[in-house]
């Protein structure tokens, strides 16, 4: 089964994602991409903890999350592929080619971001990371629950968003 | 606040989505009179980090319980990460009023009136009515 969600969120694993997102998609497994959390057991166990009983969540690298990306779609269960920052997601475009659109659910404040939305804020090279993304034809855009608007990405890189 | 409740000593950190910290704390001020012991803190708009650091604040200052509200929640695994890196603190997630209101009366040692608070919180989820 397709891949519901690809989502970048600098929360990972919460409630957005786990309740928001995951009850009314009917959410089955979680894949967690990320390199530093692949390679802690402390990390891993930490999230593992935040799913409910109801849903798998699995831990990979960029690397090994491409590899067993074929095996992903063919999961019979619905599922959400979540990254902590946008070169992540772009380092998993490049290697996964059937990845067609991008959720950019949540990246918050710190010093030299400029916010977008509530709860959107990049860097001038985010930016140009999340351009790079959608030049390769992949729908980029921005929406943190299912109820909300979802915001291209020209809209939220031209400023009219945040207004 | 009055200036009694200035001078509590606050016992427990109550962080969760939205007004939920304060929602709850303004409940168990109006049921008890008894003010400071809490201090609440929402997730709304920080970093995972920001949210560890908050926690962390007042746990240095000699906190020990840290209450969450969704066991799945960002507020929660923050806490577990500050309670990790913590020898004495303890997280109870999903915490609700009945359990809140435990906690405060109790004069136990931190993780014992966590656990009882946790205990009085399963108790009084109850369904009351239908077929």
């Amino acid at each position: 089964m397709p891949v519901e969600l690809y989502r970048i969120d600098d929360r990972l694993i919460h409630g957005q994602v786990v309740v928001g997102w995951g009850q009314p998609l009917d959410i089955g497994l979680l894949v967690l991409v990320d390199d530093v959390v692949a390679a802690s057991e402390w990390e891993q166990e930490l999230y593992r903890m935040a799913v409910p009983p109801e849903m798998e969540i699995r831990f990979e690298s960029v690397e090994s999350a491409a590899a067993k990306h074929d095996d992903l779609v063919r999961d019979k269960r619905k599922s959400i592929v979540i990254v902590a920052d946008i070169g992540t997601m772009q380092r998993l475009v490049e290697r996964v080619p059937g990845i067609r659109s991008v959720n950019i659910g949540g990246i918050h404040h710190r010093a030299g971001r400029n916010q977008k939305l509530r709860y959107l804020f990049l860097t001038p090279d985010e930016e140009n990371l999340l351009r790079a993304i959608a030049a390769r034809g992949i729908a980029v855009t921005a929406q943190d629950v299912p109820s909300a608007r979802t915001v291209p990405l020209d809209e939220l890189l031209s400023g009219e968003a945040a207004a | 606040m009055s200036d009694a409740a200035q001078s509590v000593t606050p016992r427990g950190v109550v962080i969760g989505h939205g007004g939920f910290a304060a929602g709850l704390i303004s409940a168990v001020e109006q049921i008890t009179g008894r003010g400071g012991l809490l201090i609440g803190l929402s997730n709304s708009g920080m970093t995972p980090q920001e949210m560890q650091d908050a926690v962390r604040e007042y746990v240095d200052t000699g906190v020990r319980v840290v209450f969450t509200d969704l066991p799945g929640g960002s507020a929660t695994v923050c806490a577990r990460r500050v309670s990790a890196a913590c020898e004495g603190v303890v997280v109870v997630s999903g915490v609700n009023l009945p359990a809140l209101l435990d906690f405060v009366f109790s004069s136990d040692e931190p993780d014992e009136s966590a656990k009882r608070a946790a205990e009085r919180g399963r108790e009084t989820l109850t369904v009351i009515g239908g077929r």
